[in-house]
């Protein structure tokens, strides 16, 4: 458990003191949503019927981007091997950098959501479950996604290879993710919903590590 | 009665054999150097010892037991030094080798610890200095600071003095021996002499693979 | 002294002894399938000749779904006993299942625009299909995305077990999101209830399908071993 603390605390240590780079996920998640009254039209009735799928789409998309640098810096410094030789179980480390990825660039998506919402003339009814769904799904994304940046480590090309590899994994956390908000615009119960995408969290929690920390091992043989 | 022993070792690596047959035994308070020509599988074999690589046939033992059934506990036992030095630019000197002895759980000891490691090398003055400012040189010896920080009864050296200057491979030597006097073992791959006192010596040119027709 | 080294020369026999006859078996099988499915089976009452799509239609959605069962088992099978033969077998499996996966998404785009009248529609079976090639497309992509052939082969195996816990989910979820799908499936139609003349064909191209899949599988797993005498043949050279 200090050994998870320890790897946590650097991890956020080394995004706080490299501010911008977070702050560029977010840039790019806010700039992709914005990007859509300008192919769609301005039509608000539009825009309201597609906030919820395109900003979910755009959180997958910023998730993705920045899960490529998870492991890669650590591995190119060596320190991805010093971690998986030091006496903390490598599926624990992993975990540890996942939980630092999360808070740095998932919780700063999910803060920027409801500005982009608004934007989007979203019904204000689907706020709170916009939030409470991303905050269920985005550390599923971060989990599936590590274990892709596992994979690639050490591959020509890695980011549009990373995308490859994860997106379609994401579509399921997409579809309830977008049906959870719309559910509750339209005057529905959203509970299955949420339940769901919180069995995918647990199944991710208990797989992913595993997956990811078997990826890393076979990148630093 | 050796500790750490290697017995009918084989290292593949990609699609090529590196080295077969190979043994090696150590004792407390000894030294191993590999030496052979490049290729001949010396980082391999140290990557092999250390957990990170698994061998292909053959036994790695810790006093009769296989490192294999517990890699954790050998992890704790064994500090490895690499070709990289895995400093970040961004975390101060005293950071980076606190983080890697705070992995070790060594708890309240840590902070002296890490300025004495830092002392040992004579790089205590740049404790506060983040890592993104030091020459490779300086960045080797942080790497070395990490290992005295957190004790561990092997070490493992992978060409651990490339980009280190006289003064510092005096340092290093001085710091290896007090290891050994301790009942420290350190296996070490180096292309230049160094100053250690009755070591073994590895040959790897002996075990590459025969090349059968 | 490595099996991993050895020579799979008793593997190369039986495959040299297994491919012609796989190779006759799809041909026959094939044409008795293609025969009675194209002039000696009723057309459907409501779907007329375009129901007969189904006897290429089905048995690629079949192949595409076993395919990428071989691989997540021959994944494992390659990583827990570290079989070099299982690794092969695998990486030669995939561009066989992602041409089964178009082969079936192009036959359903035929098939859907007499019946919906449209190319495509976004029903859950043809959606869980365009992820599956996304799947089969990835793995492909990730196996040859390294200098080293090894790293690709461990790490699309860990990838393809990843992918096979996820294919019920997304085929879940898929559904889920469309649940006005067509209810009257062609795989469903598979009951007893299904007229002889029909079920015949389907099942001779099932077959047929398979042993083409097992055809084209031992000529890709020889050609990989040959190209691999090759590569250790050159790493000799360099490493002496």
């Amino acid at each position: 458990m200090s050994g998870f603390m320890a790897i946590l605390k650097r991890d956020l240590h080394l995004a706080t003191r490299q501010g911008m780079d977070n702050m560029m996920v977010v840039m790019f998640f806010v700039i992709a949503v914005v990007l859509f009254p300008f192919g769609v039209g301005p039509e608000p009735n539009i825009l309201a019927r597609i906030a919820a799928g395109v900003i979910w789409v755009a959180a997958l998309l910023a998730s993705m981007l920045s899960l490529e640098r998870l492991f890669q810096t650590d591995f190119e410094d060596g320190s991805l091997e010093l971690l998986s030789l030091s006496p903390i179980t490598l599926e624990v480390a992993v975990l540890a950098k996942v939980a630092a990825h999360w808070l740095t660039t998932g919780l700063p998506l999910i803060v920027a959501a409801p500005l982009l919402a608004v934007l989007l003339n979203m019904n204000a009814e689907g706020f709170p479950m916009l939030i409470v769904a991303l905050l269920l799904g985005t550390p599923s994304l971060s989990l599936i996604g590590a274990v892709g940046a596992a994979l690639i480590l050490g591959s020509r090309r890695g980011g549009v290879l990373l995308a490859l590899l994860i997106l379609p994994l994401y579509i399921p956390v997409l579809i309830f993710g977008v049906s959870a908000v719309d559910a509750v615009i339209g005057g529905f119960e959203a509970n299955a919903q949420l339940l769901i995408l919180g069995a995918f969290l647990m199944g991710a929690l208990a797989l992913c590590p595993w997956a990811a920390a078997a990826g890393v091992r076979q990148a630093i043989e | 009665m050796s500790i750490f022993c290697g017995q009918n070792l084989i290292c593949v690596r990609g699609e090529r054999t590196v080295f077969t047959d190979l043994d090696f035994n150590l004792d407390a308070g000894g030294a191993l150097v590999l030496i052979g020509p490049n290729g001949s599988g010396k980082s391999s074999l140290l990557r092999l010892m250390s957990g990170l690589l698994p061998q292909a046939a053959g036994s790695l033992s810790w006093n009769n037991e296989e490192i294999r059934e517990d890699p954790e506990a050998h992890a704790d036992r064994m500090h490895y030094v690499g070709h990289h030095d895995a400093v970040k630019p961004v975390l101060s000197v005293a950071e980076n080798v606190a983080f890697w002895a705070s992995l070790r759980g060594r708890g309240k000891k840590t902070q002296s610890a890490v300025m004495a490691a830092l002392e040992a090398f004579g790089i205590a003055h740049l404790a506060e200095v983040p890592g993104r400012f030091l020459s490779a040189g300086q960045k080797r010896r942080v790497n070395l600071a990490r290992i005295l920080a957190a004790p561990a009864p092997l070490w493992l050296l992978d060409e651990p003095t490339t980009a280190l200057d006289k003064q510092t491979i005096g340092a290093l030597e001085a710091t290896i021996a007090a290891h050994r006097a301790g009942g420290g073992m350190v296996v070490i791959s180096t292309h230049s002499d160094m100053g250690l006192e009755s070591f073994k010596v590895l040959d790897l040119a002996g075990f590459a693979i025969r090349q059968a027709s | 002294m490595l099996h991993r080294f050895a020579n799979p020369t008793r593997f190369l026999r039986i495959a040299s002894v297994v491919q012609p006859w796989m190779a006759w078996a799809t041909v026959l099988l094939g044409g008795a399938g293609l025969y009675l499915g194209l002039f000696n089976s009723p057309a459907d009452y409501q779907q007329g000749n375009s129901v007969r799509i189904m006897y290429v239609h089905v048995p690629a959605a079949w192949m595409a779904m076993f395919c990428y069962s071989s691989m997540a088992i021959a994944a494992a099978v390659g990583l827990i006993w570290k079989h070099p033969l299982a690794d092969v077998a695998a990486k030669a499996t995939a561009p066989i299942g992602a041409c089964f996966t178009f082969l079936a998404l192009f036959t359903g785009s035929l098939w859907g625009k007499p019946m919906w009248g449209t190319w495509w529609v976004w029903d859950a079976r043809l959606t869980s299909m365009l992820v599956l090639l996304f799947l089969y497309l990835g793995y492909i992509a990730l196996v040859n995305a390294f200098d080293d052939p090894t790293r690709g082969t461990r790490a699309s195996s860990i990838l393809v077990l990843v992918g096979f816990i996820n294919v019920p989910i997304i085929k879940f979820s898929v559904d889920w999101w469309n649940t006005l799908h067509q209810p009257a499936s062609v795989i469903k139609m598979g009951g007893p209830s299904i007229d002889a003349s029909m079920l015949w064909p389907l099942l001779l191209m099932a077959v047929a399908f398979t042993t083409y899949y097992l055809w084209v599988l031992l000529i890709r797993i020889r050609t990989e071993i040959i190209a691999n005498k090759i590569r250790i043949a050159r790493l000799k050279q360099v490493h002496g």
